[in-house]
């Protein structure tokens, strides 16, 4: 869709409107697998608003054609008005299946279309930027799954029929009316317009509040969010007290604005009714006077007099004509929490997704006569497949050779963080960053795995632009543990497995041996088949670490990137972590951010970061000898003591 | 579980009453009004007596402003109840949570209380309108009309009273066969929740091991679940609509079908029998009593709906805080002494499972620095969380000042034990608001000194707005270190005789920790420190190390005399010392 002039023309209430068609048409769209459904429901609606005009219209003939005579009649035959009512009956069945039939199958439409919202919205969002989650809090991300598919539901499910079986009425009541009294008919069309304009205006009140109301309802949720995440601490410093006082400060204006608009909303059906009444006695006394006044009445059949038992069925009709208008209007609200809802849903659909403009990508290999060849076969041996333009492809091996050079970032483009990072990792080495905290050793790490893309220079890995490698072929190659840990409810076997979907029992079990996981693990009421729930909230951190361990050793990645890994275990068990770790390393590019020196001390080249340049470099031996930062850092907490 | 809601109406209590009675009058008009309309016609226009016609036309209006005025009345009534009572409800489950213990919180999820306060709250809103609006409004709107419609023709609304007891049974019957499918897909529900909350929590673990496809699979499977289960429901509520219209022609059909016959029979004479006039309005409370009894019925969908709101609300109301102040609280904390008398703890008191700790002995004298070592799940942060009270003993006793923590007043006690917890949070505010949580009157300077002593004020300075930048909400905009030196500072603002590290330097590097431990023995000599710690250097200097394992006290003593008594101390002051010698022997 080509992006709209944006030009001043167009006034605020103009684009709110434009806006919303736009919202309401895409809303629409996801219906569309349900045509056929939809035509159904559309038929049976039709049908079954049919029968209730035709019941209003029952009474007419009732008393007129049946009542009526039968008085005048001595002998009065009921066999007509039985067989009338039989007619009747059927028609009536008929209504009733219809009604019964379309709401079945909007279940169908609602659920399924909800059904097809929802997966599309989670699928989207796994293609979202990591820049999307680190600048959405995740309470706003999950509402989207909650409240506004929940305003959805509400609309799809109830709004919608309504409405359509509120149009299918008043269209078939209008058309009995115009053949009674074309000039009643556009008397009241002319006060449908009046009250349409007073529909309107209470609405838009309303509206405005609702939106307030809307604010101080994610204005308290917030609060109570960060409140409850920090809890513990207000405990601590005894701050009950005052976060009461702050809470019942927003609580009672969201319960001032809630108010509000809910009186707007619940003063809109008795305005409806009242109106109703008063067009109800307008007509009576205007056909009233027409027909006394002996005006000629015209009717979509022709002229004639205006009749006063015409005058009598159309203000029956009058009152059919406005239930369902009024109806309308008390759906008008929960149409606009949907819509509303419906956009902050599109504008997630809309959220670009991550690019991903890689071609290189990653295969099993095997050697022959030292020739790298593709296989299906799972070889343990892995190579980059780099099609060329003219139509050659080469490939190289996956040897975990990587090297930034003259790398610059900034996670907004006004303030770069890093500066001219120039680094080789030889395979197998292992790299170590150090440097104070907010030094950037976190964000490097980033970029490697290209969560973030960088703003000037180049990562090769392999001796391949990283930005030529599919994404997923490259994190793939990439082993990461994070410094917060997250593992998924499931058995500790599923989380271990996380890290290579085939993987046998004994793979994952092999791989929490390595990790030393293995100990603990066996201790849990069920071992391996213990299921962790709440993010392993059963489990120290120390634990929940090793785990998430075992879960990059079982994906055995030729380069691994630990990001603070080792920072809360303890220093016993670390001891025995490090030393599975070191078998873990063998063979693998390592980048390790750790704040211990001695966790670095073994480290082929240790880099030394301050405010996001490279100050120092070397081995540990080489930057002790240097006595520079990082000799005084090392030493600096030793000579306090 | 409806009696602990309700005492949350409170204040809002006469607004729901005004509400329900100023509604009982627009149902008055309401079925007034068909009367007066069958009267317009039927003396009105069918006679063509335009007196008549404007006269009626002026009760009319009356009426039609009399049922504006009651609807609208009864309608801001109910608005300001609801949004009231959901108000005190939201007061009252937030109150209730600032009085609970460490060992409540753990109970129920994070997550879990938040969607308690908000989602369920505004459920319960919604439930408690339709009540003091609905739940007065159609049954007597069901009884009116039907009084009404007996006072016009006894035998005739006799239908009525067969009727009713069908469309009552049809719709018990569907009730009891949704609502457990209702009850299932609420529980689906919150898997669903729990699947997207995992996946943004962990986004980056899954973008790492790309395993998008493997968690859209979880979610979709879910997703599926919920799309059967709720077609199901909304299939067999489906039922619910077209078994009101059967009922409603039926009634119809039989009203025409007995009403013309007994018109005929009488010569339309109302004295005598039945007028058509009467048959309309009968026909017309036919409508009414039927369309309040499916107001009823939607009702009860709501309040199944609602149900497990109400009941997971009133769980989060009906938790007792195990720990209160006691009375004849004591007001003041004599000095920083500690002492473990027996101390025996575990999470959940009384129940089978090993003690998290056990027989716990210690006296720690006031302006001491004692550290605290131990490999994980070794209970170091349950044996300082006892000081704070933070939970209670099984057995023993823990004691402050020679008091035993379960005398005092907690704000008392806690105000003089501060403690820097291992998973520590800053509020969105600035650096300035987040440090008064110490203590609120603190001057500037006081705020300055305890950054410098946690050696906070350096990086503070290098942001442009100083101590006024705004922390994000989770203090995102702070490093790890950054955050803990912050969180430091706020303790020592409370100026307290016992300060608890846990663990509270671990993002910090050395250097900078060991400035930290240096600022507080020259500043706060007073102050008994206590510091758990993973890195040996950071309580090597201290007066007492305890090394703790297992939930028992296994070492205890300087650092010299431990590398002499303790092999799990020395063993870890060997792995974090290796490799470099001269350091080892330097010390």
């Amino acid at each position: 869709m080509p992006p709209r002039p944006n030009g001043p023309r167009l006034s605020m209430k103009e684009s709110m409107k434009q806006l919303d068609k736009k919202t309401l048409f895409r809303l629409l769209s996801y219906m569309k697998p349900y045509r056929l459904h939809l035509v159904f429901v559309f038929i049976c609606i039709a049908v079954s608003a049919f029968a209730s005009v035709m019941s209003s219209l029952f009474l007419k003939s009732l008393i007129d054609d049946y009542i009526s005579p039968l008085l005048l009649e001595s002998n009065p035959n009921f066999s007509g008005l039985l067989y009338a009512l039989l007619q009747m009956a059927v028609i009536y069945v008929i209504g009733a299946f219809s009604t019964l039939f379309y709401n079945r199958t909007m279940a169908v439409v609602s659920q399924g279309t909800l059904k097809k919202i929802r997966d599309e919205m989670f699928e989207h969002m796994q293609t979202l930027p990591i820049k999307f989650f680190d600048t959405h809090t995740h309470g706003d991300i999950m509402s989207f799954y909650t409240n506004d598919t929940d305003t959805l539901r509400q609309m799809i499910s109830q709004s919608i029929p309504q409405t359509l079986s509120s149009i299918f009425t008043v269209v078939s009541v209008f058309c009995s009316m115009l053949t009674l009294s074309i000039w009643l008919t556009l008397f009241l069309i002319a006060f449908l317009f009046v009250m349409f304009k007073i529909v309107g205006k209470v609405t838009a009140k309303s509206g405005s509040y609702f939106v307030r109301q809307q604010q101080s309802l994610g204005n308290v949720n917030g609060y109570i969010e960060e409140m409850i995440n920090g809890q513990k601490v207000i405990k601590v410093f005894c701050h009950e007290d005052k976060t009461k006082v702050e809470f019942d400060k927003r609580n009672d204006d969201l319960f001032t604005n809630a108010s509000e608009a809910n009186k707007f909303a619940n003063i809109l059906g008795p305005i409806m009714n009242a109106l109703g009444y008063f067009l109800y006695v307008l007509i009576a006394v205007l056909g009233g006077g027409l027909a006394l006044a002996g005006v000629p009445n015209l009717t979509l059949t022709g002229m004639g007099i205006m009749t006063l038992g015409g005058i009598a069925s159309f203000l029956q009709l009058s009152r059919s004509f406005v239930m369902p208008i009024s109806q309308v209007t008390q759906q008008i609200s929960s149409i606009i929490m949907a819509m509303a809802g419906a956009s902050r849903i599109f504008s997630l659909l809309d959220a670009e997704s991550e690019k991903d403009e890689g071609y290189v990508t990653l295969v099993n290999a095997e050697k022959k006569n030292g020739v790298l060849t593709e296989t299906d076969k799972h070889t343990g041996l892995w190579a980059w497949k780099h099609p060329h333009k003219d139509g050659t492809v080469t490939y190289t091996e996956l040897t975990g050779h990587v090297e930034l050079e003259d790398v610059d970032f900034g996670y907004t483009p006004e303030k770069t963080v890093l500066h001219d990072i120039t680094l080789y990792a030889e395979p197998g080495q292992k790299v170590a960053f150090v440097g104070a905290t907010g030094a950037g050793k976190t964000t490097i790490t980033n970029l490697i795995n290209r969560f973030y893309d960088i703003s000037d220079g180049k990562i090769r890995y392999d001796g391949i632009n990283i930005t030529k490698i599919k994404k997923p072929d490259l994190r793939r190659s990439l082993g990461v543990v994070l410094q917060d840990v997250n593992l998924f409810t499931g058995t500790v076997m599923e989380n271990i497995r996380y890290g290579k979907l085939d993987a046998t029992d004994e793979e994952c079990i092999a791989a929490a041996k390595l990790a030393n996981a293995d100990g603990f693990i066996r201790m849990l009421p069920q071992g391996y088949d213990t299921v962790l729930s709440g993010d392993g909230s059963g489990l120290s951190q120390g634990q929940r670490q090793l785990i998430s361990i075992a879960r990059a050793a079982v994906a055995d990645p030729p380069v691994m990137i630990l990001d603070e890994a080792t920072s809360s275990i303890d220093t016993r068990t670390e001891a025995i972590v490090q030393s599975g770790m070191d078998a873990l390393m063998k063979g693998r590019t390592v980048f390790v951010i750790a704040h211990r020196l001695s966790t670095v001390q073994n480290s082929d080249v240790i880099m030394v970061l301050d405010h996001g340049h490279i100050i120092e470099r070397g081995s540990h031996r080489d930057l002790i000898a240097q006595k520079g930062t990082y000799y005084r850092l090392y030493t600096g907490a030793f000579e306090l003591e | 579980m409806v009696k602990k809601l309700m005492e949350s109406i409170r204040e809002q209590k006469k607004n729901s009453i005004l509400a329900m009675v100023t509604i009982s009058g627009e149902v008055v008009f309401e079925v007034i009004i068909p009367l007066l309309m069958a009267n317009l016609i039927d003396y009105g226009i069918d006679m063509g007596d335009m007196g008549y016609i404007v006269k009626m036309g002026i009760v009319l209006l009356l009426s039609a402003l009399g049922q504006l005025f009651c609807g609208a009345i009864s309608g801001k009534f109910a608005a300001i109840a609801s949004s009231g009572f959901a108000r005190n409800l939201r007061h009252d489950m937030f109150y209730k949570v600032q009085n609970y213990s460490f060992s409540n919180i753990d109970k129920f999820s994070t997550a879990s209380i938040v969607t308690r306060l908000t989602t369920d709250v505004t459920n319960l809103q919604n439930t408690y309108q339709m009540i003091i609006r609905m739940a007065v409004r159609s049954p007597l709107m069901a009884i009116f009309s039907l009084v009404a419609a007996f006072g016009i023709d006894t035998k005739l609304s006799l239908i009525f009273l067969a009727i009713i007891p069908v469309l009552v049974l049809g719709l018990y019957f569907i009730m009891t066969r949704t609502h457990p499918i209702f009850e299932r897909v609420f529980r689906t529900y919150d898997k669903l929740n729990s699947v997207v909350q995992e996946n943004l929590h962990g986004i980056r673990v899954v973008k790492s091991f790309v395993r998008e496809d493997y968690e859209n699979k979880k979610f979709t499977a879910i997703s599926e679940n919920i799309y059967k289960d709720f077609k199901k429901a909304e299939q067999q509520l489906a039922w619910n609509a077209p078994l009101m219209q059967l009922c409603m022609y039926a009634a119809v059909l039989l009203l025409s079908w007995f009403g013309a016959r007994t018109i005929v029979a009488c010569g339309g004479d109302a004295a005598t029998g039945l007028s058509t006039g009467e048959l309309l309005s009968l026909l017309s409370y036919a409508t009414q009593i039927l369309m309040s009894l499916m107001g009823l019925s939607m009702i009860f969908v709501m309040l199944t709906m609602s149900r497990t709101s109400g009941e997971r609300v009133v769980e989060l109301l009906n938790e007792t805080p195990d720990i209160t102040t006691p009375e004849n609280a004591v007001k003041s904390v004599p000095d920083g002494s500690i002492d473990f008398e027996h101390v025996q703890f575990s999470y959940r008191h009384g129940t089978e499972g090993k003690p998290v700790l056990s027989d716990i002995n210690l006296h720690i004298p006031a302006g001491a620095t004692v550290g605290v070592i131990g490999g994980t799940g070794s209970s170091k942060s349950s044996f300082v969380q006892l000081i704070p009270r933070l939970y209670d003993v099984d057995l023993g006793a823990v004691k402050v000042g020679g008091i035993d923590v379960r005398k005092y007043d907690l704000d008392t006690l806690r105000g003089d034990v501060a403690m820097v917890l291992q998973k520590n949070v800053l509020f969105s505010g600035t650096i300035k608001d987040n440090l008064r949580w110490g203590d609120e009157n603190a001057t500037d300077e006081e705020i300055r000194h305890a950054c410098q002593l946690a050696q906070a004020d350096d990086f503070i300075q290098t942001f442009p707005k100083g101590y006024d930048t705004y922390i994000e909400q989770g203090g995102t905009n702070v490093s790890g270190g950054q955050k803990q030196r912050l969180c430091i500072a706020r303790a020592l603002l409370k100026k307290p005789k016992i300060l608890i590290l846990d663990d509270s330097t671990s993002a910090v590097d050395t250097r900078t920790d060991a400035l930290i431990r240096g600022a507080f023995a020259k500043e706060i000599p007073n102050t008994t420190k206590i510091i758990i710690a993973q890195r040996i250097a950071s309580v090597q200097g201290a007066d007492m190390i305890l090394v703790l394992d297992d939930g028992k006290i296994v070492s205890c003593g300087t650092h010299n005399e431990l590398m002499q008594t303790s092999p799990i101390y020395r063993e870890v002051y060997e792995s974090q010392t290796k490799g470099d010698p001269d350091n080892a022997t330097a010390s």
